[in-house]
């Protein structure tokens, strides 16, 4: 690796090595690439994208651009694409394509254009004459690191300046574009108060399981006019009951019919297919206690 | 590897990048498919520095990475706010100058 850095201009990778090693990264990009188009999570494009600069950093340390190559991982698989999946995270990844044509013959005429424009490159590439890379100890004097510094601070040095304007002035266009202007006053802590009042639930939401026998999470709490309430039980123990075919108000039998539906990797006792086996037929005190059957029994069976 | 391979790889990434643009409707996606298709452009720059024996076309190929950096930037920034007005990322519902 530090033969291929300090090689300045060219590479001294052995001409073989960088035949494969070019075809390797090359099916790895392109299929990467279409992976990227296809996918429908936008998450697991912009893990694509990383595959794609990946591989082509790899391919300009090939090409003798070493630091072009550092750069490409650093700002943009390190910092692009960081910033892509931050906002991801704020747009929400529910955000997914839904991948059905809107416009209808869209990906056909799509995939006919493209097909157009790579076959107009290549003809026109192919005309070309594009000459072999010279030999790498003819290309460069200095190393890769001084003579790009010396280009961009002679040659390029005018660029090179406005380009500190574009950054400070996408700085500034993100932030104002990013910014939220408050469209109403922040609610001081008379005003929450107030409006807590004014909604006419003045405690907190009373939490499950309050009743003297049953302390259950999906029991409703007891509110002081006598009656429950629903809302103080989690959604999430509603659609489980309505998952598993429940009744939140039967017996324990229907707990144990409910049992069974419960999926067969997540039983708890280790016969799992076969939660209701009644104890002491095998040798079932020897193994974890089947706690689907233990209240039924254990209210049955005479100490 | 003869700098045609990889310019001819360039073009091939480019047109994915293109199509890739065509067909989805994320907005967030099809700045992925931009900045792929930036990347082709920068690896042909090498290829073509490569080929000319000089540093030139790397020096572009750094200025390609700056104003990409800057543009998905604004973009992205861009992308939010309408995030924010219209609940949605895709390219469809920002249609607003169509009616």
């Amino acid at each position: 690796m530090s033969h291929l850095l300090a090689a300045g201009g060219g590479t001294n990778l052995d001409a073989d090595y960088s035949v494969a090693f070019f075809w390797i990264l090359a099916v790895v990009a392109v299929g990467a690439a279409i992976a990227m188009i296809c996918v429908k999570q936008a998450v697991h494009c912009a893990l694509m994208l990383a595959v794609v600069m990946l591989c082509l950093a790899a391919m300009y340390a090939m090409q003798g651009a070493p630091f072009l190559a550092f750069v490409q991982v650093i700002v943009y698989t390190g910092a692009v694409l960081m910033l892509f999946l931050f906002v991801m995270m704020l747009i929400g990844v529910s955000s997914a394509d839904s991948l059905v044509e809107t416009i209808k013959g869209q990906r056909l005429f799509a995939g006919l254009a493209g097909i157009g424009l790579v076959v107009l490159l290549i003809v026109g590439i192919g005309h070309a004459a594009i000459g072999s890379a010279p030999k790498p100890g003819a290309l460069q004097q200095a190393d890769n690191l001084t003579g790009l510094a010396t280009l961009i601070f002679t040659t390029y040095v005018f660029p090179f300046e406005i380009t500190a304007a574009l950054l400070i002035t996408a700085a500034l266009g993100a932030m104002v574009l990013a910014h939220r202007e408050r469209t109403s006053p922040k609610p001081t802590q008379r005003d929450v108060a107030r409006r807590k009042i004014a909604s006419g639930q003045v405690a907190p939401e009373p939490p499950p399981g309050v009743y003297a026998l049953h302390d259950a999470v999906d029991m409703p709490a007891l509110l002081p006019d006598g009656t429950t309430t629903e809302r103080s039980v989690s959604r999430a123990m509603t659609q489980r009951d309505i998952d598993l075919r429940r009744d939140p108000q039967g017996e324990v039998t229907a707990d144990l019919e409910a049992g069974a539906n419960v999926a067969p990797e997540l039983q708890l006792s280790p016969g799992g297919a076969t939660p209701r086996t009644p104890r002491g037929v095998s040798d079932g005190r020897a193994n974890v206690p089947d706690t689907q059957s233990a209240p039924a029994n254990g209210g049955s069976e005479p100490e | 590897m003869s700098p045609a391979h990889y310019i001819f790889l360039s073009v091939i990434l480019f047109t994915i990048g293109a199509i890739g643009v065509l067909v989805r409707r994320n907005a967030i996606v099809i700045f992925m498919c931009i900045e792929l298709m930036l990347n082709a452009c920068n690896l042909a720059f090498v290829a073509f520095a490569r080929m000319h024996g000089n540093l030139d076309g790397q020096v572009v190929a750094f200025f390609v990475m700056v104003v990409a950096a800057a543009e998905v930037v604004v973009g992205l920034a861009i992308l939010m706010a309408i995030y924010r007005a219209r609940r949605s990322a895709s390219v469809d519902d920002a249609s607003l100058l169509k009616y």
